[in-house]
């Protein structure tokens, strides 16, 4: 249940961003994380980002799920 | 060689350790049980009992996490009461849950929360945006709870010794590392946070094992590229805003003291449990289903007299079953 899922911060509107999964773009709420900046990647938990994570994290999760994508075709 | 015993605290690691089949790798000295961090496994059917209650009030519209659906209380489970016409909805997240009661004004809208350290900040943070909103038709059943008095708990006990944790990653990235210190140093355990790779655990167990040889009992990040040291101060900041420690019931442990979270009194125009009175009936436990020692980690599910036969993922008699991260499920799934 505790799952997380890497992210990249595309757009910050008060309290809210925009972020990219590798290609999927949803809306998280950035009520519990201080000190986001676009560019930033963030993990994200149920729609929140709960942490900052290093872009080294983010590369081999997103790049996973890249690669599970070349699968699905 | 002395056996060398080690717990992995959640459900998640649970999972990725059957899944790859690091068992099947390890050295026979090294020993993997399951833990309680299983937040859909640990809630009581007397929880779900009061949840059912409430979802089959008038006007209400139930919302709670997928893996909460199937998770049987003494009666029936969410999925059968909404077979038989409550309104129960399924969310990935509160924010869902605080939208359907923004859409549907004439309805109470209650969030059945279960989750750790990890989830409950998320829900604090929500109620915090639904109370200066002012948002009338919407409320939280908590049934949050904390992993760290779990935690002490199984330390302390006689029946299971457990040389070293293998700490959760993603409640870490909330909580940091000292809440485990403590713990380390009482009762004389290894602490070693890790993430959800296959590599990650396997890491962590070594360096596990190299402190438990060492009698080198203390608190290690394995998982630097996510986990801080005091963790993530907004969220804890938000979580005790909103929520207070109180004794909750654990499946399979009990109740324990200050382990579970409810709302303070600033927010009691949310509380669920307020707003409908809930009251919790005693229920009896189900025959030959050992789901309490298995959160324990006395017993595996091969123990177990209904595993795979009475009890399988399609039929689960109790939650370790269900619950997709519960140690009978990845065991039934992976582990044959």
């Amino acid at each position: 249940m505790c799952l997380a899922v890497p992210a990249k911060i595309e757009r910050i509107k008060k309290q809210t961003a925009t972020v990219d999964f590798g290609g999927v773009r949803r809306e998280i709420s950035l009520g519990i994380l201080d000190g986001v900046r676009v560019g930033d990647y963030v993990l994200v938990h149920a729609g929140f980002a709960i942490g900052k994570v290093t872009k080294q994290e983010a590369d081999d999760t997103l790049g996973a799920l890249k690669e599970l994508k070349r699968f699905s075709r | 060689m002395n056996t060398i015993k080690l717990m992995e605290v959640c459900g998640t690691h649970t999972m990725a350790i059957v899944r790859a089949g690091i068992k099947k790798l390890l050295p026979a000295w090294i020993e993997l049980v399951s833990g309680p961090g299983c937040p859909v496994c640990v809630t009581s059917e007397r929880d779900i009992d009061a949840a059912i209650d409430i979802a089959r009030q008038k006007d209400v519209i139930m919302t709670t996490f997928g893996d909460m659906m199937r998770v049987p209380g003494s009666t029936g489970s969410f999925e059968e009461t909404k077979q038989k016409g409550s309104d129960i909805r399924i969310v990935y997240s509160v924010l869902d849950a605080l939208r359907i009661a923004e859409e549907n004004p004439k309805h109470k809208v209650v969030f059945m929360g279960v989750g750790f350290e990890t989830t409950s900040p998320t829900v604090a943070s929500v109620l915090k945006e639904a109370r200066a909103r002012k948002i009338k038709n919407f409320s939280i059943l908590s049934n949050f709870k904390l992993i760290f008095p779990a935690l002490r708990t199984i330390a302390g006990s006689r029946e299971v010794q457990i040389d070293g944790f293998i700490c959760p990653g993603h409640v870490s990235v909330i909580t940091g590392s000292v809440p485990y210190e403590k713990i380390a140093k009482r009762y004389k355990k290894a602490c070693v946070i890790t993430g959800f790779e296959p590599g990650d655990i396997l890491k962590g167990i070594e360096k596990l094992v190299r402190r438990v040889r060492d009698k080198n009992y203390g608190v290690e990040i394995e998982y630097a590229r996510a986990v801080r040291k005091k963790g993530n101060p907004t969220a804890q900041d938000v979580l005790k805003e909103v929520f207070t420690p109180r004794g909750v019931e654990w499946r399979g442990l009990g109740v324990i003291k200050k382990s579970g979270l409810k709302l303070r009194n600033k927010y009691k125009d949310f509380d669920a449990e307020r707003i409908f009175k809930v009251k919790r009936r005693s229920v009896l436990k189900k025959k030959g289903c050992i789901c309490g020692e298995i959160l324990k980690g006395l017993k595996k599910p091969a123990d177990c007299k209904l595993f795979g036969k009475a009890c399988t993922t399609r039929h689960p008699v109790g939650p370790c079953m269900v619950s997709s991260e519960g140690t009978c499920a990845a065991y039934y799934r992976y582990g044959k």
